[in-house]
């Protein structure tokens, strides 16, 4: 089966352990959120997917339709099929949108292939209009001076145009006012299908209405605390993260 | 479009045997050309104990090896036609190789008529006596090279003197091509443009050595220039130089900008290529309500040095000046900037800004950056500033995270980091033009240098 497959994954940085023996499948066709607290490591398993050089693995493996790709630099990952929608993203002065995504469709291209320019720009208008983006935004610079909205909306936008296997977004929600949540969720669901697995973070229960997933994990410590269906999100969110935390107390009294 | 017959001068000598003889110049101009030729020999030659050459490699200048150009063989000079491409629509051109004119596109009938004079320097000293001598060299070189200013006074032979009546724009760009072909050979390009009221010009320079396919070794090259822009009142003037010199050429260029009352001149200067390039810039804002952007792009890699000394000299009231400059260096490359602003007594009301980033690529290149303020007017507004720093490394992530490779991310970054310099010019073809030069250089391949062998052709189009 084609599937993102996470197990016992132990993350450190400057020493101190973050992410503490987790394991998780998503597979193709499939959403899955993690909901959790601040701090309880979200941010840096979307990274550490990514291959962020700050984080350093010390155990566990992570593989993608079966092949590891923890021995893979971020960029032969992302070639293979992974994206992340950044939280906070870069901004990338002087290159504009079109010229940063033209680059990065063409490194999916095989050697000495050239990318069609007008294929490329329809392509790009079209992914725009789903994401209501005006087309002179392409000639912006990446997130030079763009509102969280506009930022978020970009990295939908990103997702669109690579068309990953498999796609993490971290609290792609996260600053957004109710359009524009709407807008996004819009996009990102015209992109579900059997194609695409994806694994949704958040710490808000809010945008799971729009985006409604397969599985709900959530995450407390660095680790999946407890897992269930859709209705997991609405007991977490009457509930709080409080009895989260008493699980994950159990679950270490019990190991 | 029309060839230009072989000058039949054909000199081999060093340099540094004096002006020529068989030269046919009118007596004023040899006489003065043998006054700056004495003045070259009594200066001294400059040392790092210079301020205007700290950090300076001068062990480069010396000029013992090099020699006068010659004629060049039909071949070279196909070839050189050949590889002198650089806008796709322009209003006139004149391409120099070796100092000698061999082909030009004259301006239109219209613009001809309209009193445009766009000619070689010799015949411009014959033909427009008053208005050449009054403009020709009239500033001292106050930042450091007044020797070399000497020298190239001293050995000028040809250029280009362009010269703008009022009320007359000039649409397209006026391009120059100067070609270096020869081993040791040295060139003394010289630009003289002077704009009348409310005249507009943009003019593009390119500074080029023959490439000579399958050698390993470039050849060795002097050459030493001059511009001078004056821009008459309420005049706009545009001047772009491309530098894009072969790898074991020195260069010297010294420009001087006199901006009249609510004039505005913008020169945008890009260095890509020699072994050490010294660039010279005085503004002179002589009248209220002028404005200069003094804008230079570089890009340094292996043991290349560039080294630039600016002055932003305030002498009316009411008057601006924004100069910004960005360095990429790569390797064991230098870059150094020395800049002063200067506002003089009774220059009130002025707004004169200074900024200098380095984007250091390598553990191992160095940026010295020296600005300073002088100002001896009150209520004045003025900024200055420098710094270097390194590829942001959540910014090369984010790239990567995309799927772009290390050495295309690089790229991409440097180029955005130019970019801002080079939109200030708000002329597209021109800025394509540029951003084309710059790609070419990334694309270069070095030995024992890795990011040559990326592929080229994940790179976007501008």
């Amino acid at each position: 089966m084609k599937t993102l497959t996470i197990e016992n994954l132990r993350v450190t940085i400057a020493d101190q352990e973050i992410v503490r023996g987790l394991s998780l499948a998503v597979p193709r066709g499939e959403v899955h959120a993690i909901m959790g607290p601040n701090g309880s490591g979200k941010s840096t398993l979307a990274k550490v997917l990514a291959g962020h050089p700050d984080y350093q693995v010390t155990a566990g493996s992570v593989t993608m339709d079966g092949e590891n790709l923890l021995e893979l630099e971020p960029d032969e990952r992302a070639r293979k099929g992974i994206f992340l929608a950044f939280q906070y993203p870069s901004e990338v002065p002087g290159v504009t949108i079109a010229n940063f995504l033209r680059a990065a469709v063409q490194s999916r291209l095989p050697e000495g292939e050239e990318l069609e320019a007008t294929d490329y720009y329809a392509k790009l208008y079209e992914k725009m209009e789903l994401l209501g983006m005006d087309r002179a935004f392409t000639s912006r610079a990446v997130n030079e001076g763009f509102s969280g909205g506009e930022k978020k909306r970009t990295e939908i936008l990103q997702l669109a145009m690579l068309e990953p296997k498999y796609a993490i977004l971290d609290e792609t929600d996260s600053g957004l006012d109710i359009d524009a949540l709407k807008t996004v969720a819009h996009g990102v669901n015209s992109l579900r299908g059997p194609d695409i697995g994806i694994l949704l973070i958040t710490h808000y229960q809010r945008i799971l209405n729009y985006i409604v997933p397969d599985d709900v994990h959530v995450m407390v410590q660095g680790r999946i605390v407890r897992s269930g269906g859709k209705e997991l999100a609405l007991e977490l969110e009457e509930r709080g993260y409080d009895w989260a935390r008493e699980a994950a107390g159990e679950m270490a009294l019990t190991r | 479009m029309s060839l230009v017959a072989h000058d039949e001068v054909n000199q081999a000598g060093s340099i540094l045997s004096g002006p020529a003889v068989l030269r046919d110049f009118p007596d004023w101009f040899r006489e003065q050309q043998r006054e700056a030729w004495k003045q070259f020999e009594s200066l001294p030659s400059p040392t790092r104990k210079d301020q205007l050459w700290r950090f300076s490699n001068v062990d480069l200048l010396d000029l013992s090896p090099f020699k006068f150009g010659g004629a060049q063989s039909d071949d070279v000079r196909d070839a050189i036609l050949e590889q002198s491409r650089g806008l796709d629509e322009v209003a006139a051109r004149l391409i120099f190789a070796g100092d000698q004119l061999i082909e030009r596109d004259v301006i239109s009938e219209q613009l001809k008529k309209r009193g445009v004079i766009f000619q070689p320097l010799e015949r411009a000293m014959v033909e427009h006596v008053d208005l050449f001598r009054k403009h020709f060299m009239s500033q001292p070189a106050v930042l450091g090279s007044a020797k070399f200013a000497a020298l190239h006074k001293a050995l000028v032979s040809s250029g280009t003197f362009l010269y703008v009546p009022r009320g007359v724009e000039i649409e397209l760009p006026i391009e120059i091509f100067h070609w270096l072909h020869d081993e040791n050979a040295s060139v003394f390009p010289h630009l003289l443009l002077v704009t009348d009221e409310l005249a507009k010009v943009t003019v593009v320079e390119h500074f080029r050595s023959l490439d000579r396919h399958g050698e390993k070794e470039q050849p060795a090259g002097f050459a030493c220039g001059v511009n001078d822009l004056i821009a008459g009142p309420g005049a706009k003037i545009t001047y772009v130089c491309a530098q894009t010199w072969g790898e074991n050429v020195r260069a010297l260029q010294m420009n001087t900008t006199t901006v009249d009352h609510d004039a505005s001149a913008m020169s945008l200067n890009l260095h890509l290529g020699a072994k050490y390039s010294r660039f010279e810039s005085l503004s002179r804002l002589i009248g209220e309500g002028g404005r200069s952007d003094l804008l230079a792009v570089s890009v340094a890699d292996g043991t290349q040095e560039f080294d630039a000394r600016t002055l932003q000299d305030h002498v009316s009231p009411h008057t601006a000046s924004d100069l910004l400059y960005k360095n990429a260096l790569d390797d064991r490359a230098r870059c150094t900037f020395g800049g002063l602003i200067r506002v003089e007594p009774h220059a009130h009301f002025t707004d004169a800004y200074q900024k200098v980033r380095n984007l250091l690529l390598s553990d191992d290149s160095e940026a010295n950056s020296m600005p300073g303020l002088e100002i001896l007017a009150d209520n004045v507004r003025c900024t200055h500033g420098a710094t270097s720093g390194q590829v942001d490394e959540e910014e090369l992530f984010y790239l990567r995270s995309r799927g772009i490779p290390v050495p295309v991310a690089q790229r991409l970054i440097v180029t955005g980091f130019l970019n801002e310099v080079i939109q200030r010019l708000d002329q597209p073809a021109i800025a394509a033009h540029l951003h084309r030069l710059i790609e070419n250089k990334f694309a270069q391949f070095r030995n024992g240098n890795s990011k040559g062998k990326a592929r080229t052709n994940l790179l976007p189009d501008y």
